[in-house]
């Protein structure tokens, strides 16, 4: 396999499976142009009835062969049934060299690795979290594998890159027509907009609930027009493992140092001190409680944030319903409070990855938020980011929305310095997810590193006394109290290739020697 | 009848290296006993304590053929790494008649060298000082005039919490080898407190062992071993008078000359009986070495016989006294811990209270209570701003011959004088004054 070196140094394979590679030119580096990819032309007149009695039913309608892309999506999260009930139907049928494309896998999805080794799937195209990434690292898929962020995976179905040629879309809420959303029903989840690109693009759209309900199901997130086959079933998923029912603020001192210097970071820079003030936090522990630091601040300083970005939860719900956020434009909901108030609302919005991420648009709103809070399990001293590897090489998370939420005006990354005897700050990352061009602080309990880049932020943080230091210092206090960590040993063949948003290259994964 | 293996296994740089290979997550190393030795194991290792554990590294030994200490999968396949090196590595030392098994989910050198240590010290009597890291850090001599307005507790035996305690701002911090570690882990906890004391930096903030009473025989034991670490103080608990504090400090100061060190250990009585209250004067002007008398309300409430409440009525006049104790006596007076950590409208008025009767801190169980503690410790400017005047009209006064002044027709005296000066030492240790205005 010929290897060439892409912008950032990293070495990638030049073509994989009969694929060429485009290697990553530079974050902001690459434009449009071309046309976009498109489905195919369908007539009213064959979708007089789209209700099907069985999932085999609709798997049959869809006409699936060997070698196509099935596409899922992560919505129902630890506690989605449908993936792993589709996958042992395809299995079942006898079909092998399937790609599989998930916008998230979770632990519970564990039983693909099965049909991944029996020859069903070749590969898996979009993430890759826990035990399946596992495997993959362990080179148990006969193809390679492609990470993508969210905005990134929207942006591969437009391109043509990723061609669905069936979409299977959970959804919590539906009627017989193929509207759908995830608002209500035992498998409420919030938003399941991660969907939407596949229902527009895919070849064959498949609406499965447990839930169905009267013509309109209102609002219709997927709307019928697009959705060939309509399935109910018994159950969608398990609704505990859907959804947590509260979200907690982390009682660790160390973490609560961190988001305590985090917001007050966002202070001293005097962003929330200027128009349409806006931020984005997860719901991590860190990012929890830089939420309740961040509205101490606001009512202070009686500042109201234009929006804010989700996962939406109890305590950014809590901020919307006080006013000191204008919006809640959401992803997805971690816990029922965010479900509700989804629901409820008008004020929290349902978006997607169109609007919010994708690199083919023109303008996403991720490149309006003022602060990102984001976590990371290495950043380098260049600053570039992973997000998809831990430092012992094993391939465990996929990328989420981290790419795409590098696109505000700072990105903030929130992590302790150790984690165990793993410093974070490395020299160099195992795997690069985001590059250091995009990555602005890094926030930890021992101090604050600011990219040298982004020398307006250092003037703005003049004054501060929070403990702002290099990166190389911070990773020498690392050092000091771990030792310099050893390397994975890796093997030659690449498993997985990094994508950026836009399409290239921006890293490879290799199979671990265990 | 084991020793040389002790030895060589707790000095030996190369065994942990191995073990602790900083790319594992989290690893196991074993090595199994000689059959020669089998007969004479088993009946040691059933009556030792079998685990040493914290969330990130657990060591055990064991015998190859005792079902009862058998190894089992957890949840996590913990047992399923393991490191070849490791097994070659013993080998090469000669260790070949014991099985040591530690599970490693991550912890750092200076935690596992604590954690085989201690389960080593179970098995074999380990010639002193055992196997202490390296000092990263050379501390600075201890301080006996300095701001002790919070005094973070931290349970001895576990790691976690005490690796970043430093970085919370509080005055003082506490490495507890008393009311928080359950007896059957004393030892454990004692080579982790040391081996702490020597690999992690807490920055500026005092250090303090709250040793066993010597009443109980962990006590001297928790001495001998804390005390070439260096810590700064020793919090001594459950004194009752002034021999409790002679006793500590006749050991201190022989473990001192005997490892050479030059700088003196300060003493912290802990008073928390009814005797030790009554007898507070003296246990203030035990040694020179007491820097502070601290309240126990916990043990307080418990030997008077009475509820602990969040209003601390039952124990105000103990407080009370306590304090005139210790100005008696010139040293510092702190008062004990407010126990709910949610409550911070609780905390700051218990804090408040505190300060009114003349304590100069308080006792915290979570980082979060500190801001609000050091809030009521901190002087406003306008405190300062008159203790200046005070100050300047005094000096003024003086320098035209008089031993009065007077401002707003109010007359300053000395003991307004020296309240200003307090003020202006607080506030200067606290880096709220000019340079130039500073004391």
């Amino acid at each position: 396999m010929k290897m060439i070196p892409n912008a950032l140094g990293r070495m990638i394979p030049e073509e994989i499976d009969g694929r060429k590679l485009k290697p990553f030119l530079g974050a902001h580096a690459t434009h449009g142009g071309g046309r976009k990819a498109g489905p195919p032309i369908r007539a009213t007149v064959d979708y007089k009835d789209k209700l099907r009695s069985s999932l085999d039913e609709a798997i049959e309608a869809c006409e699936i062969k060997d070698g196509m892309t099935v596409s899922f999506h992560h919505h129902l999260r630890n506690g989605d049934f449908l993936i792993n009930m589709v996958v042992d139907r395809l299995a079942e049928r006898g079909l092998k060299d399937l790609v599989l494309a998930p916008s998230a896998l979770f632990p519970c999805h564990e039983p693909i690795i099965d049909h991944i080794e029996k020859g069903l799937i070749t590969h898996i195209e979009g993430s890759m979290n826990g035990p399946v990434g596992r495997a993959c690292s362990l080179g148990r898929m006969r193809k390679c594998c492609v990470l993508r962020s969210h905005g990134g995976r929207y942006r591969a179905i437009q391109d043509g890159d990723l061609h669905v040629d069936a979409a299977f879309i959970a959804a919590p809420c539906a009627d017989s027509h193929g509207n759908a959303n995830g608002l209500s029903g035992p498998s409420a989840c919030g938003p399941i907009s991660f969907a939407l690109a596949d229902s527009l693009y895919a070849d064959r759209v498949v609406v499965v609930t447990d839930n169905l309900q009267p013509f309109p199901v209102i609002p219709w997130v997927i709307r019928g027009g697009n959705v060939d086959h309509v399935v109910q079933i018994d159950r969608l998923g398990d609704p505990e493992k859907i959804i947590s029912g509260t979200t907690r603020i982390t009682r660790s001192p160390t973490r609560l140092l961190i988001a305590e210097y985090a917001a007050r970071f966002v202070r001293d820079s005097g962003i929330m001190d200027e128009p349409e003030f806006s931020f984005q936090a997860g719901a991590g522990g860190i990012s929890l409680a830089f939420i309740q630091h961040i509205a101490e601040i606001m009512r202070e300083r009686n500042i109201r944030s234009a929006f804010a970005r989700g996962g939406s939860m109890k305590y950014l719900v809590d901020l919307l319903n006080e006013g000191l956020i204008g919006y809640i434009l959401d992803g997805q909901a971690f816990d029922l409070a965010g479900v509700r108030s989804l629901r409820d609302n008008p004020k929290h919005i349902e978006t997607d990855p169109f609007t919010s991420y994708n690199y083919h648009t023109k303008g996403n709103f991720a490149q309006r938020v003022k602060i990102s809070i984001l976590g990371a399990t290495e950043v380098d001293l260049d600053f570039n980011v992973n997000v998809n590897t831990h430092s012992d090489g094993w391939l465990l998370h996929g990328t989420g929305g981290f790419t795409d939420a590098t696109d505000g005006y700072i990105t903030m990354i929130t992590a302790p310095l150790l984690r165990g005897r793993m410093p974070i700050i490395v020299d160099k990352v195992t795997t690069v997810t985001t590059p250091g061009e995009t990555v602005d602080v890094i926030v930890t309990e021992r101090g604050i590193a600011i990219n040298p880049g982004r020398e307006d932020l250092i003037e703005r943080l003049k004054g501060s006394d929070l403990p702002i230091k290099p990166i190389e210092e911070l990773h020498r206090i690392a050092v000091e109290m771990t030792g310099e960590p050893a390397k994975p040993v890796f093997g030659d063949r690449v498993v997985a290739l990094v994508e950026w948003r836009d399409g290239t290259i921006i890293d490879a994964v290799r199979q671990l020697k265990p | 009848m084991l020793h040389k293996f002790c030895c060589k296994l707790l000095s030996s740089r190369q065994i942990l290296t191995n073990f602790c290979k900083p790319h594992k997550r989290i690893g196991r190393l074993k090595c199994r006993p000689h059959r020669t030795c089998q007969k004479a194991l088993v009946s040691a290792i059933h009556s030792m304590r079998r685990r040493i554990q914290s969330h990130n590294c657990e060591v055990r030994f064991m015998t190859r053929d005792n079902p009862l200490l058998k190894p089992c999968r957890t949840r996590r396949g913990l047992f399923i790494q393991c490191f070849p090196k490791g097994h070659q590595t013993l080998r090469a030392l000669g260790v070949d008649h014991v099985e040591l098994e530690a599970q490693d989910r991550g912890a750092l050198d200076y935690v596992i060298r604590a954690r085989v240590e201690a389960g080593v010290r179970r098995l074999y009597e380990v010639a002193e000082p055992g196997c202490p890291p390296v000092r990263r850090f050379e501390p600075e001599a201890p301080v006996k005039d300095r701001l002790r307005r919070t005094r973070l507790y931290l349970p001895g035996n576990n790691p976690d919490l005490m690796l970043n305690a430093g970085l919370f701002g509080a005055d003082c911090v506490i490495l507890d080898l008393e009311d928080s570690v359950a007896p059957a882990e004393k030892d454990a906890a004692r080579a982790l407190v040391r081996n702490t004391l020597l690999s992690v930096d807490f920055g500026s903030t005092e250090r303090i062992v709250r040793i066993n009473p010597l009443s109980t025989g962990y006590g001297r034991s928790d001495i001998e071993m804390i005390v070439p670490a260096l810590p700064d103080c020793i919090l001594i608990p459950k004194c009752d008078g002034a021999k409790d504090v002679k006793d500590v400090e006749g050991i201190v100061a022989a473990i001192e000359k005997q490892n050479g060190i030059e700088t003196e250990i300060l003493l912290m009585p802990l008073v928390e009986t009814a005797k030790g209250v009554l007898n507070a004067y003296e246990i203030g002007a035990a040694s020179d070495r007491v820097v502070a008398l601290c309240f126990g309300a916990e043990d307080f409430t418990a030997d008077v016989g009475v509820e602990r409440t969040k209003e601390g009525r039952e124990s105000f006049i103990a407080r009370c006294m306590l304090v005139l104790g210790a100005k008696a006596a010139g040293v510092g007076a702190i008062d004990t811990v407010y126990s709910d950590v949610q409550d911070t409208d609780g905390l700051v008025e218990s804090t408040r209270e505190a300060m009114a009767i003349g304590f100069e801190g308080k006792g915290v169980i979570h980082p979060a209570q500190i801001g609000p503690i050091h809030q009521v410790f901190t002087p406003t400017p306008e405190r300062i701003e008159y203790a200046q005047k005070v100050v300047a009209a005094i000096e003024q006064a003086r320098a035209a011959g008089s031993g009065v002044a007077t401002i707003k027709s109010k007359m300053i005296d000395a003991p307004i004088e020296k309240r200003a000066r307090r003020i202006l030492r607080l506030a200067a240790a606290l880096g709220l004054l000019e340079k130039d205005t500073e004391e």
